[in-house]
């Protein structure tokens, strides 16, 4: 029972109407895209399905167990975050940033091991990190930080990835490197909750996608059945045309 | 690559620490050796060995130890506040003092001495005045509205303006024979220092406290909500850091007066050569803060003697230098 479940939610956006309340249940294995336009509540509903915010309405249950019951280290080993503002106003090295994925498992005066070091360098690795761990992340390119905290999280090694705008700042290739990423962790068990901008890396990498309309409207479902022109345009308010390419739908925005 | 890029992956070395330890001891050494009547080294030893001329015996163990210890552990409590308090706010240029917690204690102990009251009752005044400060800026930064690093900063900077000017006005209006007194408080003053044993028990009472949150505040120093996703219980470790902070601040004002600079750049001068990792930073800001101001104090003690200056400037003198040929050399 490791699915992670929104009962009656109502996301607190500010100043806007409550609109539909969520009730849906993510199991693990699934890739759930969040798509909305600038200020739909992507990232407020994420903050929010991770407990760092108090909804205006309904529960977060992870495991059967409302959210706000759970200590909240116990949470930090089953549901990682990555976040896309970060916080570098004090030196810290690469290494020690993905280190800090291993805080909810160590005890106050435990010191990181060799396993937890050769955790964060397996994750470095797999972010093709690892010839810049003894590098300040401030000194580091805008992508190359996103990455670090992938990284961060994929030593937290949680069993739920809540990802805000995964593809931030990366190029083509470490676009797709990170969401083959996200898709090897559905198929070794975990569940991923991304929010996305971009409508074809959604329509091509999620299993499931929730559309979250400015008015607090919304809907969800398997990817294929949400991948409809016209819900999307109402959506981003904007025309589409539709391709094909290799079997999959294409979305481009009409001039 | 630079200098400045690179950084030891963990560091774990307690080589900075064991050379610090050093350099606290020389500087405890150099406050009981020199004076108006200077020791040889093998006289001080003989002093501390028990032996010695009576003389030395009177100016080393009765006058210049507990001064010299009173300045260490007053050091060392405000740049451990120092450290504190910019964690807490996630901002390197925090520190009680620009939060205003300085400008309370001042007033109030300015007050003080305006009403004619001796020096134990402007210590507690000194003291509450310090605390008095922390919950006008808490309460005021926590408003109707959410509480960030940045509108907390923002208060304690507004409240310091408010409490300079106070302190300009009461100065203003004391009568003549009362100002160098005033003035030697607000510029820091080690000579009415007392006892050392209250801020040596404090410094190390703290440390105690604070070691098992070490990675805790390391983790806290990436931002509140990153904190809290990897398992922090944000809101109460923040009531912690900052209701420790400034009682480490109030003890501090309270036995030495105001000084400042110590808590911004100490912490500051350590990042700069050890990285962030708060279970270094942390002991070695206790021991280089309570290491500068012995120095700093030993100087004002002996730089124009008999007369005495006031320490404060000395360690913004001592400082100001070597923290900008740190930051000059960093980028």
């Amino acid at each position: 029972m490791t699915s992670l479940e929104a009962h009656g939610l109502i996301v607190d956006v500010p100043g806007r109407a409550s609109g539909r309340p969520l009730d849906l249940r993510m199991a693990p294995g699934e890739r759930w895209g969040v798509l909305g336009p600038n200020g739909a509540g992507k990232t407020t509903l994420l903050h929010t399905l991770a407990g760092l915010r108090v909804p205006r309405g309904g529960e977060v249950h992870l495991e059967g167990r409302a959210l706000s019951r759970w200590r909240r280290r116990e949470v930090a080993r089953r549901l990682g975050v990555v976040f896309q503002e970060r916080h570098d106003e004090f030196p810290a090295s690469v290494l020690e940033t993905a280190l800090i994925g291993r805080h909810p498992y160590l005890s106050p005066w435990q010191r990181e091991g060799e396993t937890d070091i050769a955790r964060a360098r397996e994750a470095l690795r797999h972010l093709e990190l690892e010839h810049l761990e003894d590098r300040l992340v401030s000194s580091l390119s805008g992508g190359e930080r996103q990455r670090v905290s992938l990284a961060t999280v994929l030593t937290q090694a949680p069993c739920w990835w809540l990802v805000d705008e995964p593809t931030n700042h990366l190029d083509l290739h470490h676009q797709v490197a990170t969401m083959a990423l996200l898709e090897q962790q559905a198929r070794q068990g975990c569940g991923v909750v991304m929010c996305l901008h971009d409508l074809n890396l959604a329509a091509r990498w999620c299993s499931h996608l929730l559309l979250l309309y400015p008015d607090g409207e919304a809907c969800w479902g398997a990817a294929r059945d949400m991948l409809v022109p016209e819900a999307l345009e109402r959506l981003y308010n904007q025309a589409l045309t539709t391709v094909d390419v290799d079997g999959a739908p294409v979305f481009v925005p009409v001039r | 690559m630079s200098d400045a890029e690179t950084r030891r992956g963990i560091p774990t070395g307690t080589w900075p620490l064991v050379l610090l330890a050093l350099a606290a001891l020389l500087s405890q050494g150099l406050a009981l050796a020199l004076g108006s009547v200077s020791l040889s080294p093998d006289a001080l030893l003989a002093v501390l060995g028990g032996g010695g001329e009576s003389l030395h015996r009177t100016l080393v163990l009765d006058l210049r130890l507990p001064r010299a210890l009173a300045a260490f552990g007053t050091g060392a409590l405000l740049a451990l506040a120092g450290a504190l308090m910019q964690v807490l706010l996630r901002n390197p240029l925090a520190d009680p003092y620009v939060l205003g917690l300085s400008g309370g204690a001042s007033v109030s102990a300015l007050l003080a001495m305006l009403a004619g009251l001796g020096g134990g009752l402007v210590a507690g005044a000194a003291f509450g005045g310090a605390l008095a400060s922390t919950l006008i800026v808490f309460g005021l930064a926590h408003g109707t509205g959410s509480w960030t690093p940045t509108r907390m900063l923002l208060t304690g900077v507004v409240m310091a303006a408010g409490w300079s000017a106070l302190i300009s006005f009461l100065l203003a209006v004391s009568p003549v024979e009362q100002l160098p007194g005033m003035l030697y408080w607000l510029m820091g003053d080690l000579s009415y220092a007392g006892s050392p044993w209250l801020v040596l028990g404090v410094a190390a009472l703290s440390l105690v406290v604070m070691a098992p949150l070490g990675r805790t505040l390391n983790v806290l120093a990436r931002g509140g909500m990153q904190a809290a996703a990897l398992g922090v219980a944000v809101r109460p470790l923040e009531w912690t850091l900052y209701l420790v902070a400034s009682l480490l601040t109030a003890v501090a004002v309270t036995t030495a007066g105001s000084i400042g600079f110590v808590g911004l750049m100490v912490p500051h001068m350590l990042r700069l050569q050890l990285g962030n990792d708060q279970r270094l930073i942390l002991p070695a800001s206790l021991l280089a803060g309570g290491t500068l101001l012995t120095l700093a104090d030993t100087l004002a003690r002996t730089l124009i003697a008999p007369q005495q200056l006031p320490v404060g400037v000395i360690t913004a003198l001592l400082g100001v230098p070597s923290f900008l040929y740190l930051l000059y050399r960093s980028r």
